[in-house]
């Protein structure tokens, strides 16, 4: 079976006044209908490479990859008018913070109807009703109130269900999530994996799940790509993080604090040039 | 123990919404305290309120046995009590130098000596002298953390108020800044009382903590209990069982 997309030796510049930043150098990874992780501190490039999948790079950085393929479609070689119907049809993004990714001045249901709208022909009535099903799939109680609100109207966790429910909508074959649960508290942070999870597994989609926090991906994905300085230096299966053997890795792992654990002070990152080379 | 920070019967409140409502906490001299709860838990409300940053209400506080009602604070107020915020990139002026950002609580409090003081105080955080004449966007989050702490160590506090001050950070950055923490705390015999959602990170730093939800007290408990897994309140065993990560239902 072909991957649904295949990246080799992805990079990508931003040209600056003193030479330029590299913040991908040289991604390559395939990812079939599973959940992927991408997991980097700050700056490590993995908001980027989920950026440059999605057409998202703004247009004076450079990006070049020797494939980088979405289900057979060359995407670099693809024209605008391609990219805009593959996005947010075949291929759905979900943002970090849903305060300021939903449209402060549109109300709930109306823009996950225009979601929908714009991306398959169908009628005002049926688009509606599709809306409340989907608000009814990422357990939203009251869907009918909820399709009525503005975002500033419900709280962080209902408004990220709101996001998750305008992508899936359209029913996408590949999921970007940067960071989906991180402005979330931990209990609500939990509900809204469950539903991703059940989703994802349900509809069959590919999903790249990019996120800062080691520990929440292992438990979350099937795999997870560690990226450090724009490169991936290591890819465990989930649940391995204790076989990790990059020193990046495991430095990671270990400078958390856990319940239960005395250690004072902690271990901190000895960071190497050699990582970044 | 002696109490040095008390709070007894607290109410603030916005408009009609009640952030804080009846709430009561002892900290005691040298401890390491924890308010713990979700967003809108008034977890950050109870820190702001002692700081004199949320309209109290009703209620009492009392520091190191001086009495204070309202909001209004006296200037000697901050010289035993400073706060670190949660995010680093708010809460440093962004035109002013790390030498200007240190001076000026030094001014307000007329310290003298203020050439050796702010020295010291940047020694102390770990940044060396080359960062004392630059400006917030030229350094990073945990540099700018630093640069906060060392501000509200400047006056030489005795309680120190810490609003989540690590959750803006990278992992490895938030070890290195608890550490900080943990050694000033242990130097300057130091009190806290910090706000954290991370149950790793409050047990890590505080001995004792209080969870909070819908302006009132849950549960209180020590670290120990809540290691054990000793906790009464089902909202607390809520949090802790978020805590472990995710669990996939079949």
């Amino acid at each position: 079976m072909s991957p649904l997309l295949t990246v080799e030796n992805l990079k990508v510049h931003y040209p600056t006044r003193t030479g330029g930043v590299d913040a991908v150098r040289g991604v390559t990874f395939t990812l079939g209908r599973e959940r992927l992780a991408i997991v980097g501190e700050s700056g490590s490039g993995k908001s980027q490479t989920g950026r440059a999948i999605m057409g998202l790079t703004p247009p004076q950085a450079r990006i070049s990859a020797d494939r980088l393929e979405f289900s057979g479609i060359d995407l670099l070689k693809a024209t605008p008018r391609q990219r805009r119907s593959l996005r947010g049809g075949r291929i759905a993004m979900v943002l970090q913070d849903p305060k300021y990714s939903l449209n402060p001045v549109m109300p709930i249901g109306r823009q996950i109807v225009e979601t929908l709208v714009t991306h398959s022909p169908v009628g005002a009535a049926e688009a509606k009703r599709r809306a409340l099903d989907m608000l009814a799939a990422v357990q939203i109680r009251d869907p009918e109130r909820v399709y009525g609100l503005y975002p500033h109207e419900v709280s962080g966790g209902m408004g990220q269900r709101v996001m998750i429910a305008m992508m899936l909508i359209v029913g996408p074959e590949l999921l970007i999530a940067d960071e989906p649960t991180s402005a979330l508290d931990v209990t609500v942070q939990l509900e809204v994996l469950d539903i991703l999870d059940r989703l994802v597994r349900e509809r069959g989609m590919g999903l790249i799940f990019v996120s800062h926090d080691l520990r929440l991906v292992s438990s979350f994905c099937d795999r997870v790509l560690v990226m450090y300085a724009g490169r991936i230096v290591e890819e465990l299966a989930s649940g391995d993080l204790s076989l990790a053997r990059h020193p990046y890795t495991r430095g990671l792992i270990d400078c958390i604090p856990k319940i239960g654990e005395n250690r004072h002070p902690l271990p901190v990152l000895d960071r190497r040039p050699e990582w970044a080379a | 123990m002696k109490p040095v920070l008390s709070v007894e019967n607290l109410h603030v409140r916005y408009d009609d919404y009640r952030a804080l409502d009846e709430v009561s906490v002892t900290v005691g001299q040298g401890e390491s305290f924890g308010l713990v709860g979700e967003s809108g838990s008034g977890k950050s409300t109870l820190l702001r309120a002692v700081a004199g940053l949320a309209p109290v209400r009703e209620g009492t506080i009392h520091v190191d046995g001086q009495s204070l009602k309202g909001s209004r604070r006296p200037r000697s107020f901050y010289r035993k009590v400073q706060m670190v915020f949660q995010d680093p990139y708010g809460s440093l002026h962004p035109r002013q130098t790390v030498d200007r950002l240190l001076l000026e609580p030094l001014a307000i409090h007329d310290i003298a000596n203020a050439e050796p003081r702010i020295r010291r105080a940047l020694d102390e955080v770990g940044l060396g002298p080359s960062f004392r004449f630059r400006y917030p966007h030229q350094m990073s989050g945990g540099q700018r953390q630093r640069v906060a702490i060392a501000r509200a160590l400047i006056v030489e506090p005795e309680i120190l108020l810490l609003d989540e001050p690590t959750s803006a950070l990278d992992a490895s950055v938030q070890a290195e800044v608890l550490n900080l923490l943990e050694q000033v705390r242990r130097e300057r015999r130091l009190t806290f009382v910090m706000v954290s959602h991370d149950l790793g990170v409050v047990t890590h730093i505080c001995e004792r903590m209080v969870t909070m939800r819908h302006g009132k007290i849950v549960e209180a408990l020590t670290s120990e209990e809540l290691t054990a897994g000793a906790v009464k309140a089902a909202y607390t065993r809520e949090l802790l069982a978020a805590s472990k990560g995710f669990v996939r239902a079949n």
